[in-house]
């Protein structure tokens, strides 16, 4: 049942990830969080920090991750599949009508409407991670570490486009020395 | 086929866009299989396809260059790295995830993940040049999902259909 189950998230995940792996974080965790409880909000952050460090596309990582922890290896190879399949499909079957023409109006009708939606996608993403579970010591003392890093993270990334392995690193050993 | 793009999965770091130009080193510079420009446009078919933007493109590029073998090999080969390797970290990681220093370390790391994930969103909504009529868009969608646990899939039909539809009329009158 649960590879039944796996196999139709990750399948309905790659079929509506548009706009690349940042915005497919919202989708993911909806289901896989949210929906079904697979993961808790904290292995979910967990699980996004080891994709950043280690190669491969977030979704495929996240996949992997989850299918393995529901269900084995099987799980794990079931659950990335499913995500595959709708691009598989996609390449063959509608790409040959839908790109006929190169330079399609409605698709870039489409676009218009996606794209300032993918940016509040991604938006929901990081502010539901914000909670209890990843900014564990706020409102235990009044030293708000995280926010702190958190704050620091997001300025260096965002003005000084800091590489993010480099973020997370330093971000482990201030967790190790302070926490 | 499947040892470039083996390659390519197995030292990308930071996500589908930075192998873009690792993919274009092998295909058009080394291999010279498509020409520069045909690259690009087929990039720009791709990005319009939902799912794994690696996969897509490993699809895309294998099957143009070498039909059904080639897409099953370079999507096979993108995929492989990524999958064995969290594979392991998933086998391994819940064994030392309890681990007291371990801990420690991911409360740090927990909030760089949410600046990470803010920052590009940001960028976002900066880049896709919006004035007051349309900043609405990102920032509903945003509060429906984060406090109304609306389902991400909705907000994106919703958004496809009205762009659509918004485009239409607009060349209509």
């Amino acid at each position: 049942m649960d590879l039944i189950y796996l196999s139709y998230v990750f399948f309905k995940i790659g079929l509506f990830g548009f706009g690349g792996g940042y915005a497919m974080i919202s989708l993911i965790q909806h289901e896989v969080v949210d929906n079904y409880g697979w993961m808790t909000s904290q292995s979910f952050a967990d699980i996004l920090a080891i994709s950043q460090m280690t190669p491969g596309p977030i979704s495929i990582n996240t996949a992997t991750y989850v299918g393995y922890t529901v269900a084995g290896l099987s799980g794990s190879i079931i659950a990335t599949l499913a995500l595959c399949l709708p691009s598989i499909l996609m390449m063959f079957f509608v790409i040959r009508f839908l790109f006929k023409h190169k330079d399609n109006k409605y698709i870039a009708y489409i676009f218009s409407g996606l794209k300032p939606a993918v940016a509040g996608l991604i938006l929901a993403a990081a502010l539901l991670l914000m909670n209890k579970e990843n900014f564990s010591d706020v409102g235990l003392d009044n030293k708000n570490i995280s926010i702190i890093i958190c704050a620091s993270t997001f300025m260096a990334s965002l003005f000084w486009k800091v590489n993010p392995m480099i973020l997370i690193a330093v971000s482990g050993v201030a967790g190790f020395l302070l926490f | 086929m499947f040892r470039i793009f083996l390659g390519i999965g197995a030292f990308t770091l930071g996500g589908g866009y930075a192998m873009l130009s690792m993919v274009e080193k092998a295909i058009v510079e080394k291999k010279k299989w498509v020409k520069e420009d045909e690259f690009w446009d087929m990039i720009t078919v791709v990005q319009t396809i939902p799912g794994v933007f690696a996969i897509n493109t490993a699809l895309y590029v294998g099957y143009k260059i070498k039909g059904f073998r080639g897409a099953a090999s370079a999507a096979l080969g993108a995929a492989l790295p990524s999958f064995l390797i969290i594979l392991l970290v998933a086998i391994f990681f819940v064994q030392i995830k309890d681990n007291e220093i371990v801990e420690r370390i991911f409360k740090g790391i927990r909030p760089c993940v949410v600046a990470l994930i803010l920052a590009p969103s940001i960028k976002m909504i900066q880049s896709a040049k919006l004035t007051w009529k349309t900043i609405f868009i990102p920032i509903s969608a945003a509060l429906l999902i984060w406090q109304c646990g609306v389902s991400p899939i909705l907000i994106i039909i919703v958004a496809a259909t009205g762009g659509l539809l918004w485009g239409m009329y607009r060349k209509w009158i």
